[in-house]
């Protein structure tokens, strides 16, 4: 009897364009930021920030905040927070310290232990989440103080006093699976690199750039890794729907709990990964590591075009925001402004973000 | 369309359906809650292709009543039939795979996430083998849009976010999901009670056409007009039972009217209402 009566609200659309389309995008903000923080440093910095070598010295920051600005988002997504993971990097590098200096455990079990431990904690924080029913912002933070205090607790315990456990480097040297986790990455293609003059070397003829330093790549990996779950399975369209709304998921056969419980996990393995990769780095962990660091993953998160209420947002958004993050970071100290100035640009960009991500999500869900 | 409704015009009540078995039987449903009784005794059955209306006052047991029916509750009394099969539903997901679906008034629908993505939730398809297994995108987007087009709603795209679509377009989404998801009963719950009077027919017409394929629906409301527009029995619920079920043709909107009122009050009221409600 309404056959027509359905089929005319057509005529009341506009045709969308490319540009529209573009605009509905959750990373469209991040990109739009790089671009422009990208065109900031190439007027005002010095021209060494572009080079391989420059790159390569603000990709690092930006790769190990990057792994848990995924994470984050990925749980952000999924409708909760985990203000801990800056003091899980504390703590997981206390674990995988311990392991290989105190207990002197080879790496293919330090690393799996660490991980594990990590998980089981993630596990914890949600399952409260979970049972209790209080927002994830409270309980979290509950674990950021009681996951940095029993790192400063147990580093004292684990190397007599101290607040630095030292030896780590001397510990994991030869390790078959230190290269995993530590140095550069396709050395010998760089040294070939610049054999043939692609790319700049020091006098003695060894290239500036010895390799791509391994948070890269396992920060772009798992960028792809995240993409690919949340557009492409199952899984990932479960995360939406548990952030989106819990009850209309689980009323449609979503497992909620589980969903987020893993997500939990996951975003304490993000941090485990970052406290393994960063603790062989630096050859010790002390109990300030990953200070903070839950406040940049989440704004790196939010540029990256979560929304704070869950549900929606990307990976490869949070991927760009990282980037955002360290090119500021690392870019000021190519410039003549004082260094200072960073926060200042981080919370205008953080504040920027939230308006626009705010003006995004009204457009999408047609909002007026 | 009022005109239809008191009138056996275009809708099959009186056709073979009469004949046909009941897909699912519910008989004498009590339903206790501590030291209330919810509901006591509740006959209701639900034939092929008939749209059998539920209709009450507010706390007369609808909302109980249909929990009981999709696995919600557990009733404490009376028994369930499917196809003449004594059945014992343990949780909605039971209830799901005997064919019972519901669309609550929340439609279970998230806003952000695009009418693809909510059509599929919680079953998306997938395809490819194991560490590579993902949604089948293509197949769900042609599915969306060609389903959607047979409820005669023609969507800009499959990635539409659900927000953006009006509240009877959104009922009709979750109709149309249930219906491919193999529902052979369709409870709807209160599905016209915030939508306007265009917005309403629409969900009307897809009633309508989805008893065409021979689902049984279950439309609970309590307006008059509505159920009526579309009903071929109608069962009034008070006070937690129920009053009898009456065939279209032989009930008038103001007899309906009065029973789901308790049969007082309303005869006074209708004078001064002027036959508003």
């Amino acid at each position: 009897m309404a056959d027509t009566a359905q089929t005319v609200t057509d005529e009341r659309l506009k045709q969308e364009g490319f540009g529209a389309r573009l605009m509905k995008r959750p990373e469209l903000g991040a990109i739009a930021g790089v671009i422009l923080v990208t065109t900031f440093f190439l007027i005002t910095a010095d021209s060494t920030m572009f080079t391989l070598s420059g790159i390569m010295n603000f990709m690092t920051p930006a790769a190990q905040l990057g792994i848990l600005a995924i994470g984050a988002a990925m749980l952000m997504i999924g409708g909760e927070f985990d203000l801990s993971i800056g003091s899980m990097v504390a703590f997981a590098g206390l674990i995988f310290g311990a392991c290989v200096v105190t207990l002197g455990l080879p790496l293919i079990l330090a690393i799996p232990l660490t991980l594990a431990v990590a998980a089981g904690l993630g596990a914890v924080n949600g399952v409260i989440v979970l049972k209790t029913g209080l927002p994830s912002f409270i309980v979290t933070l509950a674990f950021l103080f009681i996951l940095r205090g029993a790192s400063l607790v147990g580093l004292k315990l684990a190397s007599g006093g101290s607040t630095q456990l030292r030896g780590v480097r001397d510990a994991v040297e030869g390790d078959w699976l230190a290269p995993m986790f530590s140095g550069d990455a396709f050395g010998p293609i760089f040294a070939w690199l610049a054999q043939i003059g692609l790319i700049d070397t020091f006098k003695n003829g060894t290239p500036k750039v010895p390799g791509i330093p391994v948070e890269i790549l396992w920060f772009i990996a798992l960028a792809l890794v995240a993409t690919y779950v949340l557009l492409r399975t199952p899984q990932g369209n479960w995360i939406f729907a548990s952030g989106g709304d819990r009850n209309a998921a689980s009323n449609s056969g979503v497992p909620v709990r589980k969903v987020k419980i893993s997500l939990f996990m996951v975003t304490a393995l993000c941090g485990a990964l970052v406290a393994i990769i960063t603790v062989m780095d630096a050859g010790s962990t002390d109990a300030r590591r990953g200070f903070m660091k839950e406040f940049e993953a989440i704004i790196a998160a939010v540029i990256g075009g979560c929304l704070l209420t869950g549900g929606y947002g990307s990976a490869i958004g949070a991927f760009f925001g990282a980037i955002i993050f360290g090119m500021v970071t690392i870019g000021l100290t190519y410039t003549d402004f004082d260094q200072d100035w960073f926060q200042i640009f981080l919370g205008g960009m953080l504040l920027i973000a939230v308006l626009f991500n705010n003006y995004i999500r009204k457009r999408v869900t047609g909002e007026r | 369309m009022t005109q239809q409704m008191t009138e056996d015009t275009s809708f099959h009540h009186g056709s073979p359906q009469d004949a046909a078995k009941p897909i699912i039987e519910m008989q004498n449903i009590e339903k206790h809650f501590g030291n209330i009784i919810a509901l006591a005794g509740v006959s209701f059955d639900v034939k092929p292709g008939e749209c059998h209306c539920l209709l009450g006052d507010n706390g007369a047991g609808k909302s109980t009543f249909i929990k009981t029916m999709s696995g919600v509750h557990k009733p404490t009394k009376g028994a369930i039939t499917i196809d003449g099969q004594p059945m014992n539903f343990d949780s909605p997901r039971d209830a799901m795979e005997a064919g019972i679906a519901t669309v609550f008034q929340d439609l279970a629908m998230i806003p952000l996430m695009s009418v693809t993505r909510n059509f599929f939730m919680g079953r998306e398809p997938l395809k490819g083998s194991k560490p590579f297994r993902r949604m089948d995108i293509e197949m769900m987007n042609q599915t969306t849009v060609e389903e959607m087009r047979k409820m005669g709603i023609n969507l800009r795209g499959p990635d539409q976010a659900v927000g953006t679509l009006s509240g009877g377009e959104r009922q009709t989404v979750a109709i149309a999901r249930a219906v491919y998801f193999g529902a052979r009963v369709l409870i709807l719950d209160e599905p016209t009670s915030a939508l306007g009077v265009r917005q309403t027919s629409n969900v009307l017409a897809t009633i309508d056409r989805v008893r065409k394929q021979g689902v049984g629906v279950v439309f609970i409301s309590h307006n008059v007009r509505h159920a009526l527009a579309v009903g071929d029995r109608f069962t009034v619920l008070n006070r937690g039972k129920t009053l009898g079920t009456a065939q279209r043709g032989q009930i008038t909107p103001e007899e309906l009217q009065d029973l789901m009122a308790g049969g007082q009050e309303m005869a006074q009221l209708e004078g001064s209402l002027g036959g508003t409600v």
